[in-house]
Formats: C-alpha cells, structure tokens, sequence
C-alpha cells in the first residue's frame, strides 16, 4: 500500500531525524548509547505498572507542590483571620491561628484553582504511598530482591521511609488541630530518646513545645531536604533497574540469561506517558470531586485541644497504632528515664525495618541460596518467605487497626479498652497464624496448580540420534520452586520451608532426565 | 547488530546459584528445546532479526480497522481539547473547585487513553527476547585490572601508616568541629522542661482570660484553665474538677492542695503530650483522646489504662483574697511526657 510518494516521505523524514541525531552525536558520541535507549526491552507485566503509577504520582506531587509552596507561608506568627476581599470563610473570622494556617485557608478559598491543586497533592501523596506499599509487596513476595538487587531493595526500603516521613511533614504543615496534634506526639517521642532527646527536640522545635521555628523548619524540610533525598535516591533506583534490567516472572522461553517484552520506543514509552495522564487523571478526578483534608474544618492549631478521633495518616497509622498498644512501661533508675513513647515510636519500628532490611541475607540463608536471580519466584512457591511477608501484613494491619480504637469502639460497642486487649493479643498472635495460613495455603496451591510453563512438560520426550530418551524439562518449576515436579528437591538442602519432602513423593516423576536415575520423583 | 543486548563474546555463564540449570546441564545436545518453547537457560542467541520484530501491529493487514482506531484516539483527544477549553472557561469565570476537577480529569484520561489507544492499536510492539548480557558478572581480567588500579594508590599509602592513622584523628576531630553550628538550631534544653507558667498565687483563667471562682465549676463539672496571662503557654494548660463529696485519695503531702471537692491536675497526658480532654462523669476518668490512656481522678489521677506510666501532676489550689481560684505554687514536677533527666 505504499505508494512512491509514501515512501519519499518516509525517506524524507529519516533524512531529517538522521541530521538531527548526528547534529547531537557530533557534540556527545551518543549514537549507541540512544540506540540502547530506545531499544530497551521491559517485561510485561500488570504488576510491574506499580512501581511506574508511584514514579507518576511523584511527578505531580512535584508539580503540584511547587505550585501550593509558591502561596503557603511558613510561620507560626499568631495572626487573627479577617480577610478584606474575596472568599471569606465565616466561621473562622475573627479567630486566632497562625499564619501558615492561614496561607492554607486563603489557598483553599480564595486562590482561583488553588484547592483542587492541595487536594490533588494530598491525593497523589496517597496513592503515591500505596502504589509503594504494593511495589514493596510486590518486590518481596516474588523475591525480586535477590542477588544482584539486594542494594535496590535497601534504596527502595529507604525510599519508603523518607517517603512516609515525607508524607508527615506536609501534612504538618498547614497547622491546622489535627496536625498539630501529630507534631506534639512527634516532640514527645523525640524528647524521649535517651541522652540526646531534649538536645534533638529544642534544635528542633527551637524549645519546649510548641517552640518557634517548627513550622518554617518543617517547610525546609518538606520542600528541599526529602525531596532531594528521594529524587536522589530514586534517581539511582532507576539507574540500578536500567543497568540490571527488569525481573520477569518465569514463562515459555525465559530463561535467567535472556529477556522478553517490547522495546522502550515506540510502544512502550507511549504505553508509560499514556499511563502517567490516566493517574494524573484520577488524581485530579479525585481532587475535584472527594474532599480530602478539610482543615479549615478541624480549625486552628492550639495546644489545650483535640478531637476524639484524632489519628495520623494511614501510612503513619502503624506507629500511632504501637503507641496505643504499647504497655505502659517505662524505665526509670539512676535519676534517669526511657520515656514510654520511644520504644514504640521508635524501637519498634526500627527493629521492623532492620529485619527488612536484612531480609535478602535472611532470605538466603533459609533457602541456601547465594545465586543471581533474574526469573521471580511465584509466592506459593516460597511458602515460608510468603509466610513471613503475610505475617508482617498482618502485624501492620493490627497495628493500624489500633489507631483507631475509639471509632471502632463507637461502631462496634465494644469498649475500647476490651480492643486494646484484643489487639494487643492480635499484634502478637495474629502474625503467627498468619504465617500458618500462608505457609498451608502455598503448601495446598503448589499440589493444585500446575506451573504456568509446565504445560508442555510431561508431554515431550525426546529421542536422541544416539538412542537416548530425554524427557524435557522446563527449567524453572524444576529446583528452587519446590513444587515436586524437580528432580527430587526434596533432597535439596534448601527445601527449608520450601514445601519439603512432602510433594516431592505425591507427584508422578513427570520430569526427569535418563541420566540422572533415583533421583526423579522418589 | 541485530539485538541491543548483545551477549558478551566470550559469554561464560554468570556465576549462578546452585538451583540454576541443573537439569538442562544434563539434557543431550542434540536437542534443540527452543522448538518446544522451552528455552534450556543458555545466552540467547542472536537471532531475533531486528525487522522482523517491529514490524506488527495490531491493524497491520486491516486499512479500516486501522482508520477506526485512529478515529477513536482522535475521540480521546477532542475530549481533552474541549476539557481545556471548559477548564480556560471555569478559570475566568471565577473557578469551581468539583467542576475544575472533573475537566482536569477528562483532560488527562483523553490524553492518556489516547496515547494507549495509539500504542495498541497502531504501533508495533511485538515480544522482544534478547539476552541480558553478563552486567552481573564481568570477566576475571577485568576484575583483576580494578584491583590493580585500586593497589596502585592503596599501596604506597599504606606504606605511610602513621599519615594514615593520624587522617582518622583528623577527620574526627574536624568532624566534631563541624557539627558545632547544629547547636544553634535551638537553645540549650535547661529549665523549661521542668517549670510551667503557673506560680504562687497566679489566678486561673478561661480561655477569654477570666478569672474563676470555685463555684463556677458544678458538681462533676470539668474547666480547662491557663495561668493568667500565658494562655498559649503548652505546657501549663490544667483541668479543674469539681468531684463533689466524692473521696478522693491524694498522698499525705498534699492534703490542702484542693477546694472542697475542686481538685486541679495538668491537662498535658504524660504519655505523648496530648491534651487528657475527656472526663468520664460516671468513673471520674480523664481518657486522652490520643492513645487512650486513662487517668483515675479520684485517685490522684493514676493511670488506670492505656500506655500512660504516670500519673497526671496535680497543682496546689487555693483562693486569693477576691475569692478566685489561684495556684500555690507551680507544679512539683515536671509535666508532660518523660525524658532522660525527668526528676
């Protein structure tokens, strides 16, 4: 169907391109570096979007920042709300606050566009986090954090925090009651810390709560410094993934050596920037049509107030959640004392994140396994990773639940110290059944399901020229899946937590090569 | 070239874990699996023609098809040019925040679906195989030679150990110098934590400033107060009770401390700083709405429940001579949360 025409054109236009790139390839020496660019090849997957929709979030919480901080003011100066012009909201008129609260209240009411902008940051800051929280689960329940992408798994886990933290600060920012109340929780576990807590907590907050200088300190903070942390730290997240290339879930033809999917250009990059609008899409859809932080609802800031029913965010939840569920210990002896606050506000979520962070050496040791890993693991297959990960679902879950005893005591009628109890006991007990379920239930799946790429396996026994029969085995049900259709991975050492001996007899020797005797299936 | 991610030439197999090819080592090779779909774990090879693989799309072989789908991400994009034109509209006419949402959210979707529409249907994107090259690994040579470059300096400077040690003592010692300018980010922590606002004879005040007599305060009746003239002091905000003829338990030390049944105690929860702003009429129970902890009003505010280990301070009550309500002294110990040197 191509005419004479088309085809001048078609020349025409890579006459064009080809000049331009060369324009570029005289001055950089690019030409094969762009040439990798565009000819990258990613893996599809559905799950491998996540990670993309948390880099699009970022994107407009970029952008939209920006955009709050040029009308935000950061200053606890005590200001009385009596605006002159434009939209007034009546019921704070006259009432003290501080200035930065109202910078937010002129921004929500009487900056044209100005809302639907905070209220897109506040939504993309939370589908930023859970498109995180799944990246993360997604990452750890396919084992996608093994050798060689250990260090990516520890930026990643780092991200996470300073995105969290990040999370906390700008919601800080507008002063308004409920977050005020969140700083004064933040002071008290900060005051704590033994040693240097008082020292940490007036360098600070510039003295004793609420002190002076918390409001502009947390602007720097919230606008610069973790920021430039996490585009570093993302920049270099990216970095790691492009020079190691994608993890892919095993399947016909893959192998650890090679990789499927489509090339960057064209499809490829189209597919991502249409994504990145369909997320800024919703962002805004949501912005426009769901309130989310009405803060000139909750009034301003004072330190002698707070609502029943104050809770952080639920990204934060958790910790607030340990604070609740934290007995109430403290340690008091020579003239000294352990605040009760910072063994839930900061030991235990420190020990929690130490074990995430080692876990990919964890992770080796159960399994005995030291390799590269570019093929993922199916969750079922690991069942004590799997475990593990759904027990830590689990204890967060009860964690965050216990941030808001009082609204469940209101709607179940249960008290809420009984809650407390039975969370207490959840926190403890609930990981543990956790992980028996999971464990059973990947036990179960792996006898039901056959592996997607064992398909053909069983069928297809060939006959060498040299007589020989070879039953053809795929590559990765066999070994480290443990799902009894290898050679016998019942013997492996590592079959730890890896669905032991017990498939291995069940299954008929489907698999197994002539060569190998009394190993297949026995 | 025929593929970007050419495997190494000299294409040893990365060093793997134990698990790796075991059973494909074994598999006679004369067999070509590859035919079966089953690819046996070595590098790919190069034979994945470059033509060949971008040259499909969905509507390949199908004009009209390929016109349809052409005009849905023109559909799309119409949406997004007349959400732009309605959002334009919104602004100048004085903005909506539901109606400015919305459009934004039209704007974007036409956009993005278009642009997938457009990748699906009309552009080539057929599966790639490729091999992942040896980034893991590099060859021993090459690891040899970055150990070589490395020993190049490391060598005669550890001929200098004294040099060496004395590089640590500096770098301490003018890192310990640098953190210097970080002490003036807050004053030194002396005092503050340890006093409120409160003094002898310092009236207690509502929240508009005035001043309260016992009476004010009914049976069962609870009143937050500040000391006059620190109303925004954060550490001094105190609760007044009027338990009634209730008894109430409070150490030998401190009979005298109430008015009749109008006892005082700090407002700031000894846990985590929130304000203790719920009372219980019926069990006489402060709950901090924060974490729950429960303070017993009638036994000296113990700590009943919840994560809070102290028990709320009370503050010494008296009248002055025009009968208001006034502190004793301020509080005996500091209030709030704990920390390290809390006496």
């Amino acid at each position: 169907m191509s005419t004479t025409q088309d085809r001048a054109a078609a020349a025409k236009r890579y006459t064009v391109e080809k000049k331009a790139l060369d324009t570029v390839d005289e001055r950089f020496g690019s030409s094969k570096f762009l040439t990798s660019v565009l000819d990258k090849i990613f893996p599809d997957h559905w799950s491998f979007m996540v990670g993309e929709i948390a880099m699009d979030s970022l994107i407009i919480l970029i952008v939209t920042g920006i955009y709050l901080a040029l009308f935000y003011i950061p200053s606890s100066k005590d200001v009385i709300y009596a605006p002159t012009s434009g939209h007034v909201y009546a019921p704070l008129v006259g009432q003290h606050m501080s200035e930065a609260y109202q910078s937010v209240i002129n921004l929500s009411f009487n900056v044209r566009a100005g809302l639907v902008i905070r209220q897109a940051h506040h939504w993309a800051a939370l589908i930023f986090l859970a498109a995180v929280l799944f990246h993360m689960c997604r990452i750890f329940f396919t084992g996608a954090f093994r050798k060689p992408r250990e260090v990516n798994w520890i930026i990643g886990l780092t991200l996470w925090m300073v995105v969290m933290l990040e999370g906390f600060t700008g919601y800080s920012l507008p002063d308004d009651l409920l977050s005020g109340t969140g700083i004064r929780v933040i002071y008290s576990i900060v005051e704590g810390i033994p040693l240097v807590g008082t020292w940490l907590a007036y360098a600070l907050w510039g003295g004793t709560y609420p002190g002076p200088t918390i409001i502009p300190r947390l602007f720097v903070i919230h606008e610069f410094l973790f920021p430039l942390l996490i585009i570093g730290l993302l920049t270099a997240h990216l970095m790691i993934l492009w020079r190691q290339k994608h993890t892919d879930f095993p399947g016909p033809g893959k192998t650890e050596h090679n990789i499927r999917g489509s090339r960057i250009w064209p499809q490829y990059a189209l597919k991502a920037g249409g994504l990145f609008m369909i997320v800024s899409g919703i962002t805004f859809g949501l912005a426009g049509l769901i309130q989310i932080n009405p803060v000139w609802l909750y009034g301003a800031y004072n330190p002698f107030t707070v609502s029943a029913g104050s809770q952080s965010d639920w990204y934060l939840a958790w910790v607030d959640g340990a604070l609740r569920l934290w007995p109430h210990w403290e340690f008091r002896s020579f003239g000294h004392e352990i605040a009760n606050p910072v063994f839930p506000g900061l030991l235990i979520p420190g020990l929690v994140v130490t074990i995430m962070y080692v876990w990919p050496w964890i992770d080796k040791r159960v399994y005995s396994d030291y390799g590269v890993h570019n093929l993922l693991d199916r969750p079922r297959d690991k069942p004590f990773r799997t475990g593990v990960g759904v027990a830590a679902i689990v204890f967060f879950t009860d964690l965050t639940f216990a941030t808001a005893t009082d609204l469940l005591a209101n709607n179940t009628h249960i008290g809420f110290e009984r809650l407390i109890e039975i969370l207490q006991v959840g926190a403890l007990v609930g990981p543990i059944i956790g992980f028996l379920i999971a464990y059973k239930a990947c036990q179960a799946l792996q006898r039901t399901g056959s592996h997607p790429i064992q398909r053909p396996v069983g069928g297809i026994i060939i006959r060498t020229a040299e007589g020989a029969y070879h039953t053809l085995a795929e590559h990765h049900g066999a070994g480290h899946h443990g799902n009894g259709h290898g050679e016998g991975n019942g013997h492996r050492p590592d079959a730890r937590g890896n669905g032991r001996a017990d498939t291995a007899g069940e299954t008929p020797a489907t698999v197994g090569t002539t060569d190998e005797p009394g190993t297949a299936g026995d | 070239m025929t593929t970007t991610d050419r495997p190494h030439d000299d294409g040893p197999a990365p060093a793997t874990g134990p698990d790796d090819d075991v059973p494909f080592g074994r598999v006679a090779p004369s067999v070509n699996p590859r035919h079966f779909g089953i690819d046996p774990g070595e590098p790919w090879p190069e034979d994945v023609p470059r033509d060949q693989d971008d040259s499909h799309w969905r509507y390949e072989n199908d004009p009209r098809g390929a016109r349809r789908a052409e005009l849905r991400v023109a559909f799309c994009w119409t949406l997004t040019v007349l959400a732009s034109i309605g959002l334009a509209w919104v602004y100048v006419a004085g903005g909506q925040t539901q109606v400015e949402g919305t459009l934004w959210a039209v704007a974007f979707l036409g956009l993005g679906v278009g642009f997938i529409l457009w990748a699906r249907d009309l552009l080539p994107g057929t599966e790639v195989t490729a091999s992942r090259g040896h980034h893991d690994v590099s060859p021993e040579q090459d690891r040899q030679a970055v150990a070589e470059s490395l020993a190049r300096g490391v060598e005669p400077m550890a001929r200098r150990p004294f040099l060496a040690k004395m590089l640590g003592a500096v770098g301490g010692v003018f890192g310990l110098a640098a953190i210097f300018p970080l002490a003036s980010l807050g004053p030194r922590p002396h005092g503050g934590l340890y006093h409120t606002k409160w003094g002898k004879g310092t009236r207690a005040v509502t929240e508009d400033g005035t001043p309260v007599r016992p009476t004010d305060i009914p049976v069962n009746g609870i009143l937050t107060v500040f000391p006059e003239g620190n109303l925004d002091d954060a550490l001094s905000p105190t609760v007044l009770i009027n338990v009634g003829n209730e008894p109430f338990k409070v150490p030998p030390n401190r009979n005298g401390w109430n008015i009749g049944g109008l006892v005082a105690f700090s407002k700031i929860c000894t846990h985590a700083g929130c304000p203790a702003s719920l009372y219980n009429v019926q069990t006489h129970q402060l709950i901090c709405p924060c974490h729950q902890s429960t303070f017993d009003v009638l036994s000296d505010c113990n700590p009943v429940f919840g994560p809070a280990s102290r028990s709320l301070p009370q503050l010494p009550l008296t009248t002055d001579s025009s009968g208001y309500v006034v502190s004793q002294s301020d509080y005996t110990q500091p209030v709030g949360p704990g920390f390290w040197n809390r006496r």
